[in-house]
């Protein structure tokens, strides 16, 4: 950017003026840019639409051979395993974010810190291979069948463990999704972590504040909304990842209960179909439309967290 | 931010400087299946003729979308295009090379090519109707193996592929029951089992689970040497799989009856035949953009059908007969406009 | 500190001190636990990453030789390299981040100062939050359907403009964060001195925020440097030697994707290769940049 090239006049005004035209010009662009994403899928998936109606959204077949699509199994899918996901991550990244900003020793803060944001320079393909060769064969020969035996028959939730020990699944995906987040939420609050005001924590500290109370008290309400834009960010990740969840899922378009049972993402399907469905038919439509249903979901996770994070503000 | 103008300036220059005109170059997508053999046709067609092929695997339906979109100089399809589809985008679709699938299992104590299976037993494993192995049925077609009490976990591509096409027209061809209520298609709508991704993951899959039953090309089984199955082919002989009972199938095939090549080699005649091969298919364009590359298409698969046989037996895959390849030759002539 | 306090109720010295005494063991044993998980959690995170290194060093370093950065991709059997693959990764992710950088980085620049209270910066932000979710394969066919279609085939160009677009949201994400915890006493600072807003956000507050937007931009470097669907259908590949960007172009992820699961040894072979490459690359890359970027405390 050449800005400097151009030396201000009168106070800089015009220096502003064009500025924050690039600026906003660059955030229209944005807008249109995702628009027109959004009106390419709606066009292409509009077939879908039109023969399946509310079917698509209520079905749960997906029978390329007979014609019949319907979204309710990825969508399932994509929801449960970005949730899992999160539950996993979210604990692990902000005990990391705490360890590297207010405990660790300062010699190890850095290289732990790039190791941790090293996890996130695994290409995504790489997690799916490692996931399918390294993690399904432990979760096929020694966690499934012991959660399993120890869970399965529990009264109420027993439901919740039972199958044959595939070793892939909802809960597989879920956990390899949720390594691949960690590192985006534990950069994130560890850097808004440290951009918290030394004297606002001094003074915490100096009343007598434990480092846990200063953590609670302190830095989450300061770097809150922050917080939530590097979980968001991990989120969204979750939601769209592609090849990693296409190696461990097992893609089976069946709901099972069990959550190490197989299932199906929306962008799974996308990517194992997409190959094989030619121009010009229902399958490439219902899967442009699964990708507009993905960016509804979206809309409605992000607006929701909108809606917390002011609720939030006022209390 | 002096860096990525930086970038943005000296890719521009490697990319101005590194531009020699490659007009012997010829684009190619689709089908995954044959993706090796075109590979290596490629390489030693490039010596013989100078013509330098990118084929690049990215799934048949792929394949034909984007040569009904003229992006590619061919497409590549493992199941053939139907006639009216070919016609609405103006295209020829001729046979390029062919190849075979085999079932691989897990059981303990059984060796390749040991076990005896049918079509019917195979596809009453996948609609979950047969769930031991020793079931009567297997049993009785495999008097002196010793099999066990084990469930039997069947295995499927979960994405989308010609494999599972030339599978699913396999089951559809040998059973009713599968035809009208599974179907034949690059995917379908399992009743039983799990799906793993690509030939990598059934093959990953089966070797995990005991009692495991999948399917795979002939090329992946023979090179990760898998526990294959014989088969029992139409004339009522269990046959293993090999390039002799491929090409068996091959000549026992009705070539001059198929409508654009759509070759059907699946349960053909013959006593030797193994049930399961395919042909897999190239589209030309019959009205192209640039005659000079479509010609180089036709001059590319000409050269493979005269000397590609090899290279393909090299690589598990059967070449076609020589009357198909004139045949083809003379579909060239009459049909691309060049 | 406020729910602990609002429970002593006052009745003599003595008591008193028991219960301070009673809360001070607590509160010191609660941040003990917490310090503890704490470890816990990064020992897991590095746990992992230990874990696929291991994976990659074990089934990648054997197939390391000169040849694969001498000779480009070949048919099963024939010796083959990556040659064209590294090149046509390091052209289109370089690319893809000189295109989306400095766009994601206005972008963030206008939501965290120029956007207050309008509906426009609503909406972008809206926007560029759900951008980040997108999953590449239809950003990809989105570019394919943009690029590909109308100029009438696969190019380098393609390929880079899809990754710029996985870029954006990340870099829009990350610099607004930053710009926003940046304190209001600096820009006052700037402005009290008589500096345009314009040079006090380009000079004091990128200074200040440089470490966080440089982490989104190297997260950004990382996810696309292993994207392969975005570039399936936009640069497509190649076989051959080209560093055309009119042309179709290899890449790493892309060779990853269709050797791993081919039948032949050497193939699969060489996409670990490529995996560990990727990998080790970002890896370099991202260390590389913490030192030249060291904090200046």
């Amino acid at each position: 950017m050449s800005q400097t090239a151009n030396p201000p006049r009168r106070r800089g005004s015009i220096g502003d003026m064009i500025f924050q035209a690039l600026a906003t010009g660059a955030g229209i662009l944005v807008l249109v840019l995702l628009g027109a994403i959004i009106v390419s899928l709606l066009i292409g998936g509009l077939p879908a639409f039109r023969q399946f109606g509310v079917g698509f959204l209520t079905g749960a077949d997906w029978d390329p051979v007979k014609q019949v699509f319907g979204s309710v199994v990825p969508i399932y899918g994509t929801i449960i395993t970005s949730i899992l996901a999160l539950v996993m991550a979210v604990p692990i990244a902000f005990g990391i974010a705490f360890w590297l900003t207010e405990l660790a020793p300062n010699w190890l803060q850095r290289p732990v810190g790039i190791a941790v944001e090293l996890l996130a320079a695994v290409p995504s393909i790489i997690y799916g291979m490692w996931g399918f060769f390294v993690i399904v064969p432990v979760m096929a020969e020694y966690v499934q069948p012991f959660v399993i035996d120890l869970l399965g028959d529990a009264p109420g939730i027993g439901f919740l463990f039972q199958g044959p020990p595939f070793g892939t699944g909802i809960f597989t995906a879920a956990l390899i999704l949720g390594v691949m987040i960690i590192p985006f939420i534990a950069a994130t609050m560890r850097d808004v972590f440290q951009t918290v005001p030394p004297v606002f924590k001094e003074s915490a500290y100096g009343l007598g504040c434990t480092t846990w109370e200063v953590m609670r008290a302190i830095v989450i309400p300061y770097t809150r909304i922050s917080v939530m834009g590097g979980i968001m960010l991990g989120l969204g990740r979750a939601l769209g990842e592609t090849m990693a969840v296409t190696f461990v899922i097992g893609n089976t378009n069946r709901i099972s209960g069990s959550i190490f049972g197989p299932g199906n993402t929306i962008a799974s399907l996308i990517a194992l179909e997409f190959p094989e469905s030619e121009a010009g038919s229902l399958k490439l439509a219902s899967l442009m439309a699964l990708g507009f249903m993905l960016f509804v979901i979206s809309f409605i996770v992000l607006a929701i967290s909108r809606m917390l994070l002011r609720t939030g503000a006022r209390t | 931010m002096q860096i990525p103008s930086y970038f943005t300036a000296s890719m521009l220059a490697l990319s101005l400087v590194a531009t020699p005109a490659l007009a012997q170059q010829i684009t190619g997508a689709g089908a995954t299946f044959p993706a090796p053999v075109y590979a290596k046709w490629g390489e030693a067609a490039k010596a013989a003729t100078g013509l330098e092929l990118n084929y690049q695997a990215i799934g048949s339906g792929a394949g034909q979308t984007q040569i009904f979109n003229r992006t590619v100089d061919f497409g590549a399809s493992d199941a053939p295009v139907d006639s009216a589809k070919l016609k609405s985008a103006n295209l020829l679709q001729f046979p390029a090379v062919m190849g075979a699938l085999s079932a691989i299992v897990n059981i303990p104590g059984v060796e390749i090519d040991q076990l005896k299976l049918s079509g019917e037993i195979i596809t009453e494993m996948y609609l979950g109707k047969i769930t031991k192995w020793n079931d009567p049925k297997i049993v009785e077609l495999n008097k002196g193996v010793t099999l066990p009490n084990l469930a039997i976990a069947p295995v499927y591509r979960a994405d989308g592929s010609g494999t599972t096409y030339v599978w699913t027209s396999y089951l559809s061809t040998v059973s009713p029951e599968w035809k009208s209520q599974v179907g034949s298609g690059t995917s379908v709508k399992w009743v039983a089992g799990n799906g793993a991704k690509g030939n990598d993951g059934v093959a990953a899959t089966v070797r995990q689970v005991k009692g495991a039953i999948g399917y795979v090309e002939n090329a992946y089984a023979i090179q990760n040497k898998l526990t294959t199955t014989q088969l029992r082919n139409k004339a009522g002989n269990f046959v293993k799989p090999s390039l002799a009972s491929f090409a068996a199938a091959a000549e026992n095939a009705d070539w001059k009856n198929a409508p654009d090549y759509a070759i059907n080699l699946i349960d053909t005649q013959g006593a030797n035949s193994w049930p399961i091969v395919s042909a897999t298919f190239i589209l030309l364009p019959k009205d192209p953009k640039d005659t000079v590359r479509s010609a180089n298409v036709m001059k590319f698969f000409d050269w493979a059908y005269k000397n590609g046989a090899d290279i393909a037996k090299s690589l598990e895959y059967i070449a076609l007969p020589t009357a198909v390849q004139d045949a083809v030759r003379a579909s060239w002539k009459a049909e691309i406009k060049g | 500190m406020t729910g602990a306090s609002q429970t002593i109720h006052a009745s003599g010295p003595a008591r008193d001190g028991k219960i301070a005494d009673r809360l001070a063991r607590k509160r010191r044993f609660q941040n003990h636990v917490v310090q503890g998980l704490c470890l816990f959690a990064t020992a897991i995170g590095l746990a992992f990453l230990v874990l696929i290194l291991a994976t990659l060093l074990h089934l990648g370093v054997k197939g390391l030789s000169l040849g694969v950065f001498t000779t480009v991709t070949k048919p099963p059997g024939s010796n083959g390299g990556l040659l064209n693959a590294i090149l046509g990764s390091l052209i289109q992710t370089a690319l893809g981040t000189a295109i989306g950088t400095p766009i994601g980085l206005l972008v963030g620049t206008y939501l965290a100062e120029y956007s207050a209270g309008s509906k426009l910066g609503d909406a972008v932000r809206f926007v560029s939050d759900v951008l980040l979710s997108a999953p590449s394969i239809l950003i990809g066919l989105f570019v394919y359907t943009l690029l590909v279609t109308p100029f009438g085939g696969f190019s380098g160009w393609a390929g880079s403009v899809a990754l710029a677009v996985i870029v954006i949201p990340i870099v829009v994400r990350t610099t607004e964060d930053m710009l926003r915890l940046i304190p209001v006493a600096m820009r006052e600072a700037a402005v009290a001195l008589g500096a345009p807003k314009w040079k006090s956000i380009v000079f004091i507050c990128y200074r200040a925020a440089r470490d966080g937007i440089a982490t989104g931009v190297l997260l950004a470097i990382a996810r696309i440097a292993g994207e392969t669907a975005p570039l399936l259908f936009t640069s497509l590949g190649n076989l051959n030697w080209s560093v055309d960007l009119g042309k179709p172009m290899a890449s790493l992820p892309v060779t990853i994707y269709q050797y791993a699961g081919s039948p032949f040894d050497d193939w699969v072979q060489l996409a670990w290769v490529a995996a560990l490459l990727i990998t080790f690359g970002v890896l370099a890359l991202n260390v590389l940049a913490r030192i030249v970027l060291r904090p200046r405390s």
